[in-house]
């Protein structure tokens, strides 16, 4: 089974809980971070290392003496990554989104395979845990191709737990649209409403059951649990504000270790997530 | 004219609230809320909308069944695993086609149309601050860099033409492709961070980006009292990269408070922390000025 826990707004916790659920999991299972533009999960796992491997993107490189200066490669090109410019040939790596469609029209063979480097790829054990992370090259606009790369070492053979990025545009959907279950990690806060809505609404097309951890409750107000309520959206956990959490958070330790009251509602959260998946989930409480 | 860009790196560190706030505060200026995938600035700002224009951006590629052979050429030449074989024949994956044309250009048979994809929706809107640049992409949609471009350039157009002194932004967590096309060009960036592993090691990141784009950046540690050894870290990495770092702030419900409230912790309460954070905005726009100069 595959869980993802996403959240359209950031900060709300999602690390938080990923790392609190990976460690009461039954083992074996895998830990992923696939946000890659910021990955966390490791500053709480603390897992050792043991396997990296850089992504890279096809790019087009160019052979001036070939090119006949046809156009075709421009033509096709829908991200302004080549284009002639009078007799030469211009390519922008930074552009390209490596679709191999320059390479394949070219009539000259005046472009070969090169590749620009996306990020890493990073493996390991955090103890029983077997993790699993990807990391952008800063200054790397697009996340989505190395996620893909990321998750060529999903292993299915286990339960697979995925820390996926904020936001509910094409980094959020490429990290949770091969799960099995959706977790949306949410606070009661005006913010924390309107970004559940809108991840609900990306996520919905998937068609995979959703539910929701209200993170942080005791304050705010009541429009993330109206909605709850209003679309059905099961509430899984609800985690009252306190102070300790955050304090702790702040020492990378993982809460359900830290706080043993904690520990057991991250427990309940692993039963009601398989109740969940297994579509027999069972007096939810729903705010 | 300066443009101040807020930023984070990590989510949920206060962003979209100290830029709130920063829009009460300061003045003859458009306020641009760039976090295009989740903008919350406007559940603040409560805009009037004076203008609507739909957001296209680039295409999407659908196979027209009565003319595909099934032939496989698009199944095979589909980077993206965009093309899925289903029981009513090949099909396009929109979730995951990024729009290249490949597979449009290869079908022997013409079967796959290629229309316009319509990304999202983007305002002119009025507040009680002064005018809003803002946008919704539509959920589960890409290409959120060129919508913030697109704001950046609206909101420019418009300070210009109006007159106003100071474009300030809202920018989006992460460190890519729209957080890259909100940097660009800026005259400043001021990140919001927060004493945790999580928000120091985010605010490395998005730093580095900044310097890659050579961009100015100020630092402000929100949540300040929740570790003390945290902020020490964060203030030798600002001295480290002789980063300016413009103030501290406590952990306060009063950010929520004001949050529920539609009103921005300035409006709120006129305490210590109102007070302190408009110090911080005095020190952003001295620094902002500073940095134009040179």
């Amino acid at each position: 089974m595959i869980i993802a826990l996403a959240s359209g707004k950031g900060g709300t916790g999602k690390t938080t809980v990923c790392a609190s659920l990976v460690r009461i999991w039954d083992k074996p299972v895998q830990a992923v971070d696939l946000d890659v533009e910021e990955p966390n999960l490791a500053l709480y796992l603390k897992p050792e290392l043991s396997g990296r491997l850089i992504s890279e993107m096809e790019i087009p490189v160019s052979d001036q003496e070939k090119c006949t200066a046809c156009g075709a490669c421009s033509e096709i090109c829908q991200f302004k990554a080549i284009t002639v410019l009078g007799e030469y040939l211009l390519t922008f790596p930074e552009m390209c989104h490596g679709c191999g469609g320059c390479l394949a029209v070219c009539p000259e063979g005046a472009l070969s395979l090169g590749a620009r480097e996306l990020g890493e790829v990073l493996w390991g054990q955090a103890g029983e845990i077997d993790f699993l992370m990807g990391r952008l090259r800063v200054g790397e606009a697009m996340s989505p191709p190395l996620m893909r790369d990321v998750k060529k070492r999903l292993d299915s053979s286990r339960d697979v737990i995925i820390d996926a990025p904020p936001g509910t545009s094409c980094p959020a959907i490429n990290a949770v649209k091969d799960a099995d279950v959706i977790v949306l990690v949410t606070e009661p806060t005006p913010f924390g409403f309107y970004d559940l809505k809108l991840a609900r609404e990306a996520f919905t097309p998937i068609g995979k059951p959703m539910g929701v951890v209200m993170n942080r409750t005791g304050f705010g107000d009541a429009g993330a649990y109206d909605y709850c309520r209003a679309t059905g959206l099961p509430i899984l956990l609800e985690i009252p504000y306190d102070r300790r959490v955050a304090e702790k958070y702040s020492q990378g330790e993982v809460i359900a270790d830290a706080l043993p009251e904690f520990r057991g509602r991250f427990i309940e959260l692993a039963a009601r997530i398989r109740e969940l998946a297994a579509g027999d989930l069972k007096e939810v409480s729903n705010g | 004219m300066v443009e101040i860009t807020i930023i984070s790196g990590k989510g949920g560190t206060g962003k979209t609230s100290l830029t709130a706030a920063f829009a009460h505060l300061a003045s003859n200026h458009v306020i641009c809320d760039l976090d295009v995938d989740a903008p919350d600035l406007h559940l603040i700002l409560k805009p009037e909308n004076e203008y609507l224009e739909e957001f296209f951006s680039g295409h999407e590629a659908i196979i027209d069944q009565n003319l595909c052979s099934s032939c496989g050429e698009c199944l095979e030449r589909c980077k993206y695993n965009a093309i899925k074989e289903t029981p009513e024949g090949l099909m396009v994956d929109l979730l995951a086609c990024e729009g290249c044309k490949v597979c449009v250009h290869f079908c022997p048979v013409g079967a796959i149309e290629f229309p316009m994809r319509r990304c999202g929706q983007w305002y002119l809107s009025k507040t009680r601050f002064g005018p809003l640049v803002h946008a919704q992409l539509f959920p589960g949609e890409e290409n959120s860099g060129l919508l913030v471009s697109l704001l950046r350039k609206q909101a420019r157009g418009m300070a210009e033409k109006e007159n106003y002194n100071l474009i300030l932004s809202d920018g989006a967590p992460g460190i890519g492709c729209p957080v890259i096309s909100s940097l660009s060009g800026t005259d400043l960036a001021v990140a919001v961070t927060e004493p945790t592993p999580s928000g120091s090691h985010d605010l490395e990141r998005v730093v580095n980006l900044c310097e890659h784009f050579k961009i100015p950046v100020g630092v402000i540690i929100n949540k300040f009292d929740i570790n003390l050894d945290q902020v020490k870290k964060i203030e030798n990495f600002c001295q480290d990269h002789g980063l300016s770092l413009v103030g501290k702030l406590p952990y306060d419900h009063a950010f929520t408070e004001a949050m529920v409230q539609a009103k921005t912790i300035t409006e709120y309460q006129s305490g210590d922390l109102a007070e302190e954070i408009g110090r911080i905005w005095a020190r952003i726009e001295a620094l902002a000025q500073l940095k134009k100069a040179a």
